[in-house]
This record gives C-alpha cells, sequence and structure tokens, in this order.
C-alpha cells in the first residue's frame, strides 16, 4: 500500500512538472483582472465607506466631514455594545449548535449504504432555500396566533409566545440558522469524511480500536482542516448575518436581537443616518477581519499541513 | 470579466444619458415619470393621465413601484441624478427633507399652479407645506384617518356597546379578558410599530391637545417632556399591564394573517387602525367588512385639553414635483387632481377624497355609509395630526419606534420612554 501510495504521489509530481514546463509560469499580468475586480468592488467601496464614517450625511445632499462625531457616539452608545454581545452570542450558539451536529451527520452520511445517500438528499433540502424565504416560513410556523404553539399549545408552553421573548428570539434564531446552514456544513465533512483512507481503519480495526476510538482518533483527527474551514465560515457568516434577523425578529422583541448588521442597516436605510451606519460598518470590517485572521493563525490554518503525512 | 466590463460601461452611459436628461429637461419632449405605489387606484392614475397625454406637448409615464420599501427606493433615486419627475408620498417630514434639499419644487411656480391649494381641505393641505407654508406636495389620494374598529358579533355576544369614553374602554377590556377575547388586536412586531403609535398619538391628543406634537415637529425636543406625553405613556402601560393587548402582541404582524384576521376572527373584539383596514378585510372576507366590521371615533379622554374631535392619522398622499420634471406637464397633471373624473374614480375605490368637491361623490362609493363616516370625521376635527413618524422624517422616526416599542413590551417605563424621546436628535 505504501508503494502504491509513493508512485501515485511520483505520478502527481511529474505530471504537475510536465505542465507547467509546457505553459511556463503565469506573469502577474494574469493576476490584473482579478486584482483590479476586487480593487474596484472591495478596496474602493471599502475606502469610501471608512472616509463617510468620518462624515454626516443623509444620503441626499453632499457629504459633509464631522470630523470624529460619529466615532465617538459609537464608543458611547450602549445599543452599540448590546448588539456586539448579541452578536457573539448567536455566533457562539450557532458553532456549538451547528458543528457537533455536522460533523456527526457528515461522517454518517460518508457511509457507502443507500439509504444514508437516500436520507443525506432530504437533509440537504434546507440548503436549497433563500435565507429570506426560510425565516418567512418559519416567522408562520412560529406565529402564536395561528401558527404551531396555537395548535400545539404543550409545545410551547406558556401562551406560546415563545419568539416574544428575549431568550425565545435567540433560541429561534439560533434553532432557524442551524437548521439552514447544517446540511452545507455537513455537505463539507462528508466530502472530507469519504476522503480519510479506508486503511487506517482497517489498520485500527485489526488493533482492536472500537467505534468510538476510531472516531476519536482517526476521524477527528483527519478533519482537522475541514473543521477550521467550517468554523471560520461560519464565525465570518455568523459576524454578517442579517437577513434571518431582519425577517425572523426584526431585531426584536424592542432591540434584544438587534445584532451589529442589523443595527449597521437600520442606521443606514431607516434612519439615512449613512455616516454612523459607515462606522458601524468599519467596526463589523475590523472585527471580521481580525477574527478570521486570529483563527487561521492560532490554527496553523495557513500553513496548510496535510493531515495524510506519512501515509 | 468581458460581460463586467460590458455592464460597468452601460451604467457609466447610462449615467451620462441621465445627466443629459436633467439638463434639458423643460426644453425637449422627454417624459415625465411619475413613481407612485402599487395599489388598486393606479387605474385611476392611469385614466387621469391618459386623458392629459391625449392634449400635452409632453408626456406623462406612470411607473408604478412595488409598497414594501417604497420610501427606501424613492430616498435612493432621489440621492441619485436619475430622480423620478414626480413622486407620490405621504408628505410630511421626508418631503420637507427633499424641499430643503432642493430636490422638489414650490407648486406655485408651476404653470396654472397658483390656482391647485384653492380646491383642497386646508387641514388636508398642511401636511404637503413646508413649515414656512410653501407648497410641495399636492393631496392625491384618499384622507386615511384613524378610528377604532370593532367585531360587531364579538359585541353582540358580549352584550356591550362599543367605546364613547375612556372609562367605556376600561369597562370593556375587563368584559372581554373574562371571555378569554382579546381586547384589542395590536402588531406588535418588530417593523409594525407604527400601530403602537397610533395610541400613543391619540392619547397624547386628547389629553394635550395638537399644540404637543406641533411643539415636537418643529424640532424642539423638550416637546416630549410635556406632561400629556408622559401621561399618554402611562396610560399605555396600564393598558398593557391590565392586559388590553393580549400578551402575544409581540409577535403579531399587520394584516390579514395578523391583527386584522385576530379581529375577523373574533379572537380580539376591537382594533385602532387606519381606514384601510376596511380594505384589508374585504381582501379576505368581502360579507365581514360590510356586516360584521363596526367603526367609531376614538373615544373621549375626561380631563383632556385636547378636542374630541380631533383625528390622526394619514391625512392624504401628496403629489410632489421634483426639478427634473417638464413644469408645464407637471402642472398640468396636478390640475387633474381635482377633475370631477379622477375624483369619482377614487370615490368608486372606496376612497374620500379630500377635495372641497368629495362629499357629492361620496354616493356613488361602494359603502357610501362608511365613506361618509370619514369623510365627516375629518372635516368636523379642528385638527388632524399626521401620523408622528411621517412627519418627523426617518431619522428621529426609526429610534422613536424602537424606544415606543420597548415600552409596549415593558421593557422599559413610561420615564424613561420620555427620557429616551426627549434624548433623541
Amino acid at each position: 500500500m505504501a508503494a502504491l501510495a509513493s508512485t501515485d504521489r511520483l505520478a502527481r509530481t511529474s505530471s504537475a512538472h510536465r505542465t507547467s514546463s509546457a505553459t511556463g509560469r503565469p506573469g502577474a499580468t494574469w493576476a490584473l483582472p482579478g486584482l483590479l475586480f476586487f480593487l474596484l468592488f472591495a478596496v474602493v467601496p471599502m475606502a469610501a465607506v471608512a472616509y463617510l464614517s468620518f462624515t454626516d450625511w443623509d444620503g441626499l445632499g453632499t457629504p459633509r466631514l464631522n470630523g470624529g462625531a460619529n466615532w465617538s457616539r459609537l464608543v458611547h452608545d450602549p445599543a452599540i455594545v448590546h448588539a456586539t454581545v448579541v452578536t457573539f452570542v448567536l455566533l457562539i450558539g450557532n458553532i456549538v449548535v451547528q458543528a457537533p451536529i455536522a460533523i456527526l451527520l457528515g461522517v454518517w452520511s460518508a457511509g457507502p449504504e443507500r439509504n444514508r445517500a437516500a436520507l443525506s438528499t432530504i437533509f440537504f433540502v434546507p440548503l436549497l432555500l433563500s435565507t429570506a424565504a426560510t425565516a418567512v416560513m418559519w416567522r408562520q410556523l412560529l406565529d402564536p396566533n395561528f401558527g404551531v404553539p396555537a395548535t400545539l399549545p404543550w409545545l410551547f408552553g406558556g401562551d406560546g409566545n415563545f419568539v416574544g421573548t428575549s431568550n425565545g428570539a435567540i433560541v429561534c434564531l439560533v434553532a432557524v440558522t442551524s437548521w439552514q446552514f447544517i446540511p452545507f456544513h455537513t455537505l463539507l465533512f462528508q466530502a472530507s469524511a469519504r476522503a480519510i483512507p479506508v486503511t487506517l481503519y482497517q489498520a485500527a480495526e485489526i488493533d482492536g480500536a472500537g467505534r468510538f476510538r476510531q472516531f476519536r482518533s482517526i476521524t477527528l483527527p483527519q478533519l482537522r482542516n475541514t473543521i477550521i474551514t467550517s468554523s471560520t465560515l461560519m464565525v465570518v457568516g455568523g459576524l454578517t448575518a442579517f437577513d434571518i434577523v431582519l425577517v425572523l425578529t426584526n431585531g426584536g422583541p424592542g432591540t434584544d436581537t438587534a445584532t451589529l448588521p442589523f443595527r449597521m442597516y437600520q442606521e443606514g436605510f431607516s434612519s439615512y443616518d449613512m455616516g454612523y451606519a459607515s462606522a458601524i460598518a468599519v467596526v463589523l470590517l475590523a472585527l471580521s477581519t481580525g477574527i478570521s485572521l486570529l483563527l487561521v493563525r492560532v490554527t496553523g490554518y495557513d500553513k496548510m499541513q496535510s493531515t495524510l503525512e506519512g501515509l | 470579466m468581458k460581460r463586467v466590463i460590458g455592464a460597468l460601461a452601460a451604467a457609466g452611459l447610462a449615467v451620462v444619458l441621465a445627466g443629459c436628461g436633467g439638463g434639458s429637461a423643460g426644453t425637449a419632449a422627454e417624459p415625465v415619470h411619475f413613481w407612485t405605489l402599487k395599489d388598486p387606484t393606479n387605474e385611476v392614475q392611469q385614466a387621469g393621465i391618459d386623458t392629459l397625454n391625449k392634449t400635452a406637448a409632453t408626456k406623462v409615464v406612470m411607473d408604478v413601484v412595488p409598497s414594501d420599501g417604497y420610501l427606501d427606493k424613492l430616498r435612493t433615486a432621489m440621492g441619485s441624478n436619475r430622480m423620478p419627475g414626480m413622486f407620490f408620498s405621504w408628505g410630511g417630514g421626508p418631503m420637507r427633507e427633499y424641499a430643503t434639499n432642493k430636490k422638489i419644487v414650490d407648486v406655485a411656480t408651476l404653470p396654472g399652479g397658483k390656482d391647485v391649494a384653492s380646491h383642497f381641505l386646508p387641514a388636508v393641505l398642511k401636511v404637503g407645506q413646508t413649515s414656512d407654508g410653501t407648497l410641495v406636495g399636492v393631496p392625491s389620494r384618499g384622507t386615511q384617518p384613524v378610528f377604532v374598529f370593532y367585531n360587531k358579533k364579538v359585541f353582540a355576544g358580549a352584550g356591550v356597546q362599543p367605546p364613547k369614553t375612556w372609562s367605556d374602554v376600561q369597562s370593556l377590556i375587563a368584559t372581554f379578558k373574562g371571555k378569554s377575547i382579546t381586547p384589542f388586536a395590536l402588531a406588535g412586531q418588530g417593523g409594525n410599530e407604527w400601530t403602537e403609535l397610533m395610541w400613543l398619538e391619540y392619547l397624547t391628543d386628547r389629553l394635550g391637545g395638537p399644540a404637543v406634537f406641533e411643539r415636537i415637529q418643529s424640532g424642539d425636543s423638550s416637546g416630549w417632556n410635556d406632561p400629556a406625553v408622559r401621561q399618554a405613556a402611562e396610560m399605555i402601560k396600564t393598558m398593557v399591564d391590565s392586559g388590553a393587548f393580549g400578551t402575544k402582541f409581540g409577535s403579531v404582524a399587520y394584516g390579514a394573517g395578523g391583527s386584522s384576521t385576530l379581529l375577523s376572527s373574533g379572537k380580539a373584539a376591537m382594533q385602532l387602525m387606519g381606514s384601510w383596514e376596511y380594505a384589508v378585510q374585504q381582501g379576505t372576507s368581502a360579507d365581514f367588512a360590510k356586516n360584521g366590521l363596526g367603526y367609531v371615533p376614538f373615544p373621549t379622554v375626561d380631563g383632556g385639553k385636547g378636542d374630541p374631535k380631533n383625528v390622526v392619522g394619514n391625512p392624504s398622499n401628496y403629489v410632489s414635483v421634483t426639478t427634473t420634471a417638464d413644469p408645464a406637464a407637471a402642472g398640468g397633471y396636478l390640475q387633474s387632481l381635482y377633475s370631477d373624473d379622477y375624483i369619482n374614480g377614487l370615490v368608486k375605490m372606496g376612497e374620500v377624497p379630500v377635495t372641497s368637491n368629495a362629499k357629492a361623490a361620496l354616493a356613488a362609493a361602494p359603502d357610501p355609509a362608511y365613506a361618509t363616516f370619514q369623510f365627516d370625521l375629518v372635516q368636523q376635527a379642528p385638527a388632524f395630526t399626521q401620523s408622528w413618524d411621517q412627519a418627523l422624517g426617518f431619522k428621529i422616526a426609526t429610534p422613536l419606534l424602537a424606544e415606543l416599542q420597548k415600552l409596549f413590551n415593558g421593557q422599559q417605563t413610561p420615564e424613561q420612554f420620555v427620557a429616551a424621546a426627549a434624548a433623541l436628535k
């Protein structure tokens, strides 16, 4: 087996070598279209937002520089502190709920049996729906007067107004987001689990390792890079999640589920205070860039170590 | 990439073209685009435009925009160089902002525009004017006062009469609670706070008269500290605590499938709502709208300084003319807004027009009793206060609604609400 693997690797290197010698290494100009695109649609707007965060602009007249007024307001705004807390509560809640379920489902669905294939197809259905449609559907299902709580009062307890309470709304947001995105992460883990060499399990079985031991000592370490990818996606996605909050709770009850992106939207497109909204946008940008950089650093993902080293 | 460059080039071209259009307006035969909200009265508007276009040198084209986020879309267009020539709005604060930014014109400067104002009820015209009395919006639709709707069957079942005074309201709350019926349907879900605002508007007006809000609207934020506002907030808290709105209102949205269905299904007895509630009920059950739906003015409040005949709501909708429109065409269109054809068309749609010649036309309304009730309510009202969120403009209205929702949810006290509102700038 080891011999087979090494010839395989040899074959790969030689073919890679052939391709590169045939076409030559691409010059810097090849990156130009992508770079221009990135400049025009990412860097320029980001710079504009950074500039707007120092202005007073209602979207109608011309932006007027107002020094650091937006920023000093932002630092002292209790609503922003609250929104940051809510954003992180949702973020952590989503990871804690989604990651274990997605890993278990992914590993389970990686098996070759027919029923697993059929069931995982059903699991993937929520992934096909748009977030807005999902949120509208769940809002109707959770409606205390006309939805499920009205028909099955014992399920939700009290008066059935689960989504209308502070904690209930957070639970609903996590539950609905998880319902929608677990299939996506399951898909990642399924693909990754299928790539784990069977020989590892065969060897473990010979050594007398049980199912749980195999999962802990082989599957989980082998899924390491995918776990990092998946949690980075969850973190960045969670920080910018907005549509589901807008449709499902509209930041309510009161402002209890108003996340940072939702605040940004409200300041920008309900109050038309573009300057302040831009300041929030800059904070969000810095937060998500910082956290994903940190994740990549801490986990050593940037070194791209193979989990198949020595095989 | 090629496609992107193409798209960019096209966008650039469009901007250049729009620039040209703006510059040459008034001379070329470029049509005047009129943005309006998508609703059943579009038919009447289109008929009026068709008549006009038969003879006019410059045509008017109606662009029907879906109602979701209409004001936001308008706002974005008005901030760009592709402004519509004329647009429909609720008047008040947002419209005045366009006037301050010199995006819309004084109606009196348009050909035939001087005469326009004299054809409308003065109380309604006020919302189309800037603070110095310049007319920048002309009423184009029916009036939409807010009043109390009730379910006749539920009232008959309980053997009670609709409320006339505030003590009636209190005893009705107790009666319906005893029967496990929500006394008042209320849409308190995020985004529906404007239904909660109606309570504050009416109670403030009944307690302190229209002057209280006029002071706030003029930009004096200390007006929030008026005892009338605070007392209104306290009455709201008492209502919430006594179960007037039930316990689930925080998850109820306005409309069919929400608060209106609670009312029509008898799960709730009453709802404080604008006159459009009739049309909403009609959409689900024409029979309920005609026979099951009752309506009375907002009850009187003992000891209040406000005239019990005052109303709040949307006085009308308004058409404004932007600086890009051909003045002759725009002036012509504004004059058609009080023509007999237009008024009769609106009445047939169930609207209650606000022109001085409207009363006679109301006999042709689908439900003449309902139309006359509204017309009399508005005509006899010494003051018609525009919905506060419409009057104040986005920057104050948005956080105000959020604070109000917290008051209804019991997340802050009346004192905290007043302090938070007074702090808004």
